[in-house]
């Protein structure tokens, strides 16, 4: 492991991890203020006027300084559009990525643990999920969802739906990364000893190799955030995801895509935009994290 | 009756598809409370197997095969996992070679320490605190109340071993299994680690079997001493008895090679060959290859652990005093 003080260092001796960081804290900040920052409310169809509707962005001609980043077909600012989806986005996201954490790091410490049978049937589990794409058991449960109960309900719980489904299309990434470490760790004599001390499977397991294993888990966990976001991203464009009137960054560049041809770039351009810069700056983070934590890949100065 | 009398103890590990070896071949160990015996053999003789044999934590693919350990006339196989977890820790503690790795590496040592009492007494945080902090001043630990909350890590080797001896001791145990304690930590520490394993030992009348290779620990430390080759137990008795006129010729082998022994200038006498692995041992007497008193039956039967006075040995020419030599 390495101390706070020498992981602290190598953050700041390393401009990309420090810009990475900047950006994707900048948006936390952005999206946690949205509600006082934003110029409009665009969950408020009181602020909504249909009149101002499919404005270019205020330095363009025909632009208009109460939307800095022009308005969308229905009249909402895309600036505030933006602060808030991002919101959901990222709310999508981190719940995903706790979903996953949670199965696939309590199956894989069984797995590596009791070993056997019990490990094999989870690992092919394993591999059965890992061969259906993500992407398709999504559009097939949210399908699923939609069609018996209705879209008005699907609305409502979209948001919860999407972090399930994502969330437990990815746990094996986290079961198989947790099994690897528990199969590395049981093998240490701490693990006897906590076997000669009289403590229970249960404890070993969730106090003793649980805090050992954590290093690579947070590594991926940085990574499966990016991910569930693109996937959410994706599944939005294809109108599975976010509805209209609570978009996340997908549903933005999906509302805007029908207008690229008639002129209108701002409304896809921006979300995208932020999308991109924020997948980029969390995978970053993710391969400085990944780098800076694996003792094999360490430069010499310790 | 012995506070843990184990009979004739088998380990066996899996060798192809429907073979099995044995890694402990028939082991018996008596253990008086406040007893302290002595476990000598080459590596691979299987005693540290013994040890966590006696604890019934033989991990897959090994299994104990035959023979029974009964502790306080209960035997340890048959016990419901929840009873044996009770003794394990609680009653029987362990104490293991490498302080580095036994403790785990990002927990306090003053958790790691209150989990244990945990495990087996219901005791708030303040009481363990308490006692583990006594512990820690007992096995001469400096400012144990700093050291309560430091992480392995932040101690040096022969401080980590004497934190794992206060661990083992947290419990008031009756009997600490100590599998090489000495082995991992420099010369100049070992004897102060021994001395005081010792000395915890004496003062709480706690009975300690010791797992070593260094028979001149032995002879300090323990009033009984057993010698095993190849998963047997070649030679048993009093430990004054069996350092000053070894019985079996394995015994005289390990006494001849200790260096002291050998005059300044002089070469070093060593056992030729080497200790057969489990899977491919010879018939007969394991040692016979390796003998030098061997005759023409000893690879022929296994020789029995017979009585000799006050010690048992397993040899068909063992070396008694009187017999020729």
């Amino acid at each position: 492991m390495l101390s706070a003080r020498a992981f602290t260092r190598r953050f700041f001796g390393d401009p990309t991890a420090v810009g990475a960081f900047v950006i994707v804290a900048a948006v936390v900040v952005m999206v946690v203020s949205a509600p006082w920052l934003a110029p409009q409310n665009p969950y408020d169809p009181l602020q909504i006027d249909i009149m101002d509707s499919e404005m270019p962005p205020s330095w363009v001609a025909g632009g208009d300084e109460r939307f800095l980043l022009g308005t969308d077909a229905q009249g909402r600012g895309v600036l505030s559009t933006i602060m808030y989806g991002t919101g959901v986005s990222l709310l999508i996201g981190f719940g995903a990525v706790v979903v996953q954490a949670f199965i696939g790091i309590s199956l894989g410490l069984i797995a590596g643990y009791r070993g056997g049978w019990i490990d094999a049937f989870l690992m092919r589990l394993a591999d059965i999920q890992l061969s259906i794409s993500t992407l398709m058991l999504a559009i097939i449960a949210l399908a699923v969802f939609s069609a018996a109960f209705g879209p008005e309900a699907y609305a409502k719980l979209a948001i919860f739906m999407l972090i399930a489904v994502i969330g437990i299309a990815e746990w094996p990434r986290f079961a198989r990364t947790v099994r690897a470490s528990v199969l590395a760790e049981k093998k240490k004599e701490y693990v006897d000893a906590a076997r000669v001390i009289g403590l229970s499977p249960g404890t070993i397991m969730r106090r003793h190799i649980l805090p050992n294993t954590m290093t690579p888990v947070l590594v991926i966990s940085t990574i499966q955030v990016a991910e569930a976001i693109v996937t959410e991203a994706a599944l939005s464009f294809l109108g599975l995801g976010m509805p209209v009137n609570r978009p996340s960054l997908g549903a933005l560049i999906r509302s805007g895509f029908e207008f690229i041809f008639s002129g209108s770039w701002w409304i896809t351009l921006f979300p995208a935009v932020m999308l991109m810069l924020l997948i980029l700056s969390i995978n970053l983070l993710g391969d400085f994290m990944r780098d800076t934590l694996n003792p094999k890949l360490r430069r010499g100065d310790e | 009756m012995a506070l843990l009398e184990v009979r004739g103890l088998e380990v066996a590990f899996p060798k192809g598809p429907h073979d099995e070896a044995l890694a402990l071949r028939g082991v018996d160990l008596d253990l008086d409370p406040g007893e302290r015996l002595g476990v000598v053999g080459e590596s691979g003789a299987g005693k540290s197997m013994l040890a966590f044999a006696i604890l019934n934590l033989i991990s897959e693919p090994g299994r104990i095969s035959a023979g029974s350990i009964r502790f306080d006339g209960r035997n340890l196989l048959t016990l419901p996992a929840k009873e044996i977890r009770n003794i394990r820790g609680n009653r029987i503690s362990m104490i293991f070679q490498d302080p580095m790795m036994t403790l785990n590496p990002v927990l306090t040592i003053g958790r790691q320490m209150v989990e244990t009492l945990q495990a087996h007494r219901r005791i708030g945080w303040a009481k363990a605190r308490k006692l583990s902090i006594e512990r820690l001043a007992q096995v001469a630990i400096p400012t144990p109340e700093s050291r309560f909350d430091s992480y392995p890590h932040e101690l040096s080797g022969g401080l980590r071993q004497r934190v794992v001896i206060a661990i083992a001791l947290l419990t008031d145990p009756e009997i600490i299994i100590a599998d090489e304690p000495t082995t991992a930590l420099d010369v100049t520490i070992q004897a102060e680690i021994m001395s005081l394993i010792l000395r915890l030992c004496r003062d709480n009348r706690v009975g300690l079997i010791l797992i070593t290779h260094d028979l001149s620990v032995v002879a300090e430390v323990t009033e009984r001493l057993m010698i095993m080759y190849a998963g047997k137990v070649v030679e048993e008795g009093p430990t004054r008895q069996i350092i000053d006129h070894p019985g079996h010729p394995y015994s005289r082998g390990l006494l001849a090679a200790l260096p002291q022994r050998v005059e300044r200038g002089q070469r070093l006498n060593q056992i030729p060959g080497t200790m057969p692995g489990i899977a491919d041992l010879p018939t007969g007497c394991a040692y016979h290859p390796r003998c030098e008193r061997a005759i023409a039956g000893c690879h022929i039967d296994i020789p029995e652990l017979e009585a000799h006075g006050s010690r048992r040995i397993s040899c068909f020419r063992p070396l008694l005093a009187g017999a020729e030599a």
